[in-house]
């Protein structure tokens, strides 16, 4: 058997150093004793895309002991690398997808952190690919893995992350290199050398050490025993009533009506959340539970987030509070103690100024044209400056205007759609108790801001248009479900559009399952 | 001044003989072209060769103590025509570009000097953009090679055989006065690897000297009657003498192998591919002693018949392996078997594909197949590598979805995003609009999240692409072009060319200053100061220039001015082509320049303010209109911290350089509140320090009294 080289892959994105790693490691094998090759395809993929370079080192002694040259090649070939990296988990992914893993051969060293992709970030709700399934893939797929947040421990030492793969792939022992090579390639770089020191002995060591870091998912949170105020000790005792499934979820809903409004806009949403909590303790003729609870636990949520709908008054409220200002700080990473402004872009509507005017006069606003022309004057947009007296004091005041709130159209408007809404549910959910969960869960459509608002008001009233055609149908809720997917895959609704083409085509039909999915 | 300095890789240009040259193909070819004593060199940016021309650029002190003369040729085209002074002249001369884009735009003055016929070496630096990475449409450069008889080189991607590819491709230029191709992969660009150097050669004949003593020959003129006796020359003498050089000189490699009877025949640039196949298949080992008889073509073309004959005699079966299509080597090869009766049978796109890559893995199925049928008892190792994509860990439906694809895009703070948010919000106003693209950083925008534009015709073409829709009725079609491409060609092919035709429609010069996507090189309007260039040359002026009477200037980062200026160009009773200049510095360029500055102003005490745009997680409903509008690698996503909200939220992260987009479409687009601008004040004078003192009291008051309040009220 000749000897064969050493071949390893990287996968990096435009931006994250995979040109300077692999200058390193070119550094480092020709300081080691070997022959190294090192190739790449950048072309437009360095705008934001993901390169591949690909590395291939060969002993030097082997070399001259032939007398001849090896011939090294140009790119990875499925089944026959060494060792992978990758600066992202995704584009770990992409690697075997790419057939670049060996079972049992290749060593994967692979960043966990998630850099999005525009697929992802562009959804219209949840569209983050399967984090857990893309780790478990890499699990089962590589020889040996090491897996962790090396993009935290870049920003940690003031580094990037290709020390961070470095110190890595230094621990991994991948590579027949001493650490030495490997700290003397950075020092020889002369670039940030202390940082980028610090990220690789930490990698390095951490992989040495062999934990990697694992998140494990937060238990829920039981109901406190009691309340800080003995005024809102009633509302813990009918949390603790409800079906043990919702009560984390409806906890935060009454922590958030309270922020929102007062305790009393709590006991509000408690009322509502009971009603619901009543259908699923229902019995049916035949003697057996209606529900499973999944409608309390639903409506806990979608409740919950209904009734803090995003006023002027919530927003300026959210954004004078301590807390954010904290964030913020953290967030844009100022130092200690370093002065910062902050500006908000505002472009509140004359529907978003009639909403937060006392519900009368709101409405004869929006009737009349001649006063929304004069207010649509005040509608250009507004930079606020929060953190100059003038300007927090203007968003405080907008914030103070909480407790006229209840008589506000805005109020008036979502309070009204909230009642339809559970009504429409408690009706369902006797004899469609699948159709009143999705129902519920279709709030989801309702959020964001101006137009984005309205557009998912306009979906949710779709959906609840097509509810009796539904209600008549076996699948009833799996179409609703599909129908709400449908409404979030396009901003123009010609998802939403085909979707009940279909269904005007066959409205008492069952589809066919595969179609369906039931 | 280009994205990347190059001061490292220029120290190894004076790299004296017996010094080790260590680096990647591009910048060997550039040290081997020095030792050939070249004295002109130009060429035309883009990817893989742009490095090539930035070394040069970066060279100017090395190339004027040699005598070299250096130009950043305005097009492939320019390029191609500088090659002329190799026609009366014993001057040598090389040009490169990225091909075959720019070959085609090239082939008028490369057909002329092919006929013409040089008497200085010329050589044309091809990066082939061919298979993966390629960010053009996929052909070959071979069929230029044939149509206007210029012999090409496809050498093996090894940086000794790269400069002795160069070196040969000169004397092989004088020998038969023709010019020559060396065509360079991608991933042969970019190889990184050693030779042993030489010393550079002043050019023994300078233009200077040219220029003393014009030489002037008729039967180099294309005109007839010489271009009937150059058509002659080209058959006669230069093909045969072309021929014989390729022979004499043993440009192309021989490999004996141990079984007679089968063989390989292959192009030079795929050899280290290849030979990795047949290690796979057990058929080699790793120093290239292949135990089949391998014929590796250094030269695709002209091919020596010779040479075919004696490879392929007394052989059953021989294997071609070529890479693109049409499979012109095979067809050629055929006929030399054919007339010499020859009876190998040849095989080639039988058992390889006719388009596409040919990757390792590729390679290996189809030597396989061909050894499985001539010659199974080589035994080779049929056995294909595992790889966890075939292990069943997932089915491959769900490995194709859980991945999600990552596109190309505009890069952070890109000043053209904000233009095409505008044109996004126009479509929502006005409709959908026909757009004509063109080649530049903005063919991102035929991308998510934009995803515009309905055809792209070529570098510089965008205007000239709309040129028949200029109809009555109907909305005015609006074509996009970039600084880089105007230059190139735009102002005549499109502007121009609307002038004349007395188009209405609109078109969209995008000036971000350099020629952004192949890396930042200077063009003409470009403002930097580059001592050796002539810039600030106005796209405004030579617009009117032309004849356009409706022009007007935006700064893409002003939405709604860019939004007004668009809606009145495409309103306007105006008859005429409307052109809106939308200028913008390149955001990687200009982070490039500012950013030492600032640093460098901070460590020295001054007062200096940073801005940066974040979004509030709290008010974020998770809807993510902003990414759809703007699509910014910083505007990214992450998991809500509220325990209620299901959807991700908006987030901005430390990469953002604060250019204002955010909030401009915030603004335009009236979306959510979230957005806040911070601004971070780095040495703060006297007044900021008391200023931030009073404000901070009085909100901190304010804001610790509402806090008690809550604590009140919480659970």
């Amino acid at each position: 058997m000749t000897p064969r080289p050493i071949k390893l892959c990287i996968a990096a994105l435009g931006g994250q150093g995979g040109g300077v790693l692999t200058e390193w490691l070119v550094e480092i094998a020709e300081a080691e004793g070997y022959l190294a090759q090192s190739t790449s395809v950048p072309g437009v993929a360095q705008r934001t895309g993901a390169t591949i370079y690909y590395l291939e080192f060969f002993p030097r002694a082997e070399a001259q002991r032939a007398g001849r040259e090896p011939i090294m090649a140009l790119m990875p070939v499925p089944g026959d690398v060494d060792c992978v990296v990758a600066s992202e988990l995704v584009e770990a992914g992409r690697a075997v997808q790419r057939g670049l893993i060996t079972p049992g051969k290749t060593t994967l060293i692979a960043s966990s952190h998630r850099s999005f992709v525009i697929s992802e970030k562009s959804a219209m709700g949840q569209g983050m690919a399967d984090e857990r399934e893309i780790a478990q893939l890499l699990r089962a797929g590589a020889g040996r893995l090491v897996l962790f947040d090396m993009d935290a421990i870049a920003e940690q030492h003031h580094s990037v992350i290709s020390s961070v793969l470095l110190g890595a792939i230094c621990g991994s022992g991948a590579l027949p290199f001493g650490r030495d090579a490997f700290e003397a390639a950075i020092k020889r770089s002369g670039i940030a050398v202390a940082g980028n020191l610090a990220a690789f002995a930490d990698a390095c060591e951490r992989v040495l050490r062999g934990n990697e870091t694992t998140s494990s998912a937060a238990a829920p949170e039981a109901i406190p025993a009691s309340a800080r105020s003995p005024a809102l000790q009633p509302l813990l005792d009918r949390l603790r009533r409800l079906p043990e499934s919702a009560r984390s979820l409806a906890l935060e809903g009454v922590r958030r009506t309270i922020d929102y409004q007062d305790p009393a806009y709590a006991a509000l949403y408690l009322t509502r959340l009971e009603r619901v909590a009543a259908l699923d303790e229902q019995q049916s003729p035949r003697g057996t539970r209606v529900g499973d609870d999944a409608l309390t636990e639903t409506v806990a949520r979608s409740l919950a987030l209904w009734m803090t709908f995003e006023d002027t008054i919530r927003v300026a409220d959210l954004k004078t509070r301590s807390a954010r200002f904290t964030r913020i700080r953290e967030e844009i990473r100022a130092e200690e103690g370093q002065i910062f402004a902050i500006t908000e872009f505002m472009k509140p509507r004359v529907a978003e100024i009639a909403g937060t005017l006392p519900a009368a006069i709101g409405a004869s606003v929006l009737r009349s044209s001649r006063v929304s022309g004069w207010l649509a004057r005040w509608t250009r947009g507004r930079r606020i400056r929060s953190s100059t007296v003038s300007g927090f004091l203007f968003l405080r005041a907008l914030a103070g205007a909480k407790r006229w709130r209840r008589g506000t159209l805005r109020y008036r408007e979502e309070n009204g759609r909230i009642e339809e809404w559970l009504a429409r549910i408690e009706r369902l959910a006797p004899a469609h108790y699948g159709l009143a969960v999705e129902l519920a869960r279709a709030q989801r459509l309702i959020k964001g801001y101006g137009e984005t608002h309205e557009r998912g008001w306009r979906s949710f009233s779709t959906l609840l248009s097509q509810l009796d055609v539904l209600a008549a149908r076996a699948d009833g809720a799996a179409l609703l479900s599909r129908l709400h997917e449908a409404a979030l895959a396009d901003e123009e609704g010609k998802a939403l559009a085909r979707e009940l083409a279909a269904l005007r085509e066959s409205p008492q039909g069952r589809r066919p399952a595969a179609e369906t999915g039931v | 001044m280009a994205e990347r300095s190059f001061a490292k890789e220029v120290k190894s240009l004076r790299l004296g003989a017996g010094a080790e040259f260590r680096g990647e193909g591009i910048l060997a070819v550039t040290k081997a072209l020095l030792q050939s004593g070249v004295a002109y060199v130009g060429g035309y940016q883009g990817a893989p060769v742009s490095h090539l021309m930035d070394v040069l650029a970066d060279a100017e002190d090395i190339l004027s103590e040699l005598g070299v003369h250096f130009e950043a040729s305005a097009s492939e085209a320019t390029a191609a025509a500088m090659l002329a002074a190799s026609i009366n002249y014993p001057l040598r001369g090389a040009v490169t570009w990225k091909s075959t884009v720019g070959t085609n735009v090239a082939s008028d003055a490369l057909a002329n000097l092919a006929s013409a016929g040089v008497k200085g070496g010329a050589l044309i630096i091809l990066g082939e953009d061919y298979g993966e990475g390629a960010s053009i449409m996929q052909e070959r450069t071979h069929a230029f090679a044939m149509k206007s008889q210029i012999w090409l080189l496809d050498p093996r991607p090894h940086l000794p055989e790269i400069v002795r590819a160069v070196e040969q491709g000169f004397e092989l230029s004088e020998a038969s006065h023709t010019p020559v191709m060396l065509m360079l992969r991608i991933r042969a660009c970019h190889v990184y690897g050693r030779f042993t150097a030489k010393e550079n050669r002043r050019p023994p004949f300078s233009a200077a000297d040219a220029l003393r003593a014009p030489s002037r020959d008729y039967g180099r003129i294309i005109l007839p009657p010489s271009t009937y006796q150059q058509e002659r020359e080209k058959i006669e003498q230069r093909f045969p003498a072309g021929v014989r050089f390729v022979a004499e000189r043993q440009m192309n490699d021989f490999s004996p192998g141990e079984v007679g009877d089968i063989g390989i025949v292959l192009q030079g640039g795929l050899y280290n591919n290849v030979l990795r196949a047949l290690e796979l298949l057990h058929c080699a080992d790793a120093f290239g002693t292949s135990r089949i008889p391998l014929y590796v073509l250094n030269v695709t073309y002209p091919l020596v018949p010779e040479e075919w004959v004696r490879f392929c005699t007394g052989k059953r079966a021989v294997l071609v392996i070529e890479e693109g299509q049409p499979e012109f080597i095979e067809q050629a090869a055929s006929q030399i078997l054919r007339k010499h009766e020859v009876s190998a049978r040849l095989l080639g796109k039988d058992v390889l594909p006719m388009a596409g890559e040919y990757t390792v893995d590729v390679l290996r199925r189809g030597i396989l197949q061909f050894i499985e049928r001539f010659s199974p008892g080589l035994r080779p190792g049929t056995q294909s590598p595992r790889t966890a994509k075939e292990v069943p860990l997932v089915p491959a439906e769900r490995l194709a979805t859980l991945i999600p694809a990552r596109p190309s895009g505009l890069c952070t703070g890109c000043p053209e995003r904000p233009f095409f948010a505008a044109m996004k919000l126009l479509q929502r106003e006005m409709g959908p609009l026909h757009i004509s693209a063109d080649i530049g950083c903005h063919s991102f925008a035929t991308l998510p999240p934009f995803n515009m534009g309905n055809s792209i015709m070529g570098y510089g073409l965008g205007a000239a692409g709309a040129s028949a829709f200029h109809t009555e009725g109907g909305r005015r079609a609006v074509a996009v072009m970039g600084d880089g491409g105007f230059w190139h060609n735009g102002l005549t092919s499109g502007i121009g060319n609307a002038v004349f035709n007395r188009h209405d429609d609109v078109t969209v010069i995008v000036d971000n200053n350099y020629s952004a996507a192949t890396g930042g090189q200077d063009i003409p309007s470009s403002r930097s100061a580059n001592p050796h260039r002539q810039g600030n040359n106005s796209i405004v002026d030579a617009v009117r220039g032309v004849g356009v009477k409706w022009v007007r200037r935006t700064r893409t980062y002003d939405m709604q001015g860019t939004l007004k200026v668009l809606r009145e160009a495409l309103t306007t009773g105006l008859r005429g082509p409307k052109v809106i200049v939308a200028e913008g510095e390149c955001q990687l360029n200009r982070q490039r320049r500012v950013r030492p500055l600032m640093k460098k102003a901070i460590q020295e005490g001054k007062r200096v303010v940073r801005e940066r745009f974040g979004v509030d997680a709290d008010t974020c409903t998770g809807d993510h209109s902003c990414i759809r509008l703007s699509g910014c690698p910083s505007l990214t996503i992450r998991k809500s911290s509220d325990p209620l909200r299901t959807d991700p939220v908006a987030y901005v992260d430390n990469s953002c350089v604060g250019c204002g987009v955010c909030g401009e479409v915030a603004h335009a687009a009236v979306l959510c509140p979230s957005f806040y601008r911070a601004d971070l004040v780095y040495n703060p004078s006297r007044w900021d320090r008391i200023l931030a003192r009073v404000r901070g009291s009085v909100i901190g008051a304010l804001q610790r009294r509402s806090e008690r309040r809550r604590l009140r009220h919480a659970i």
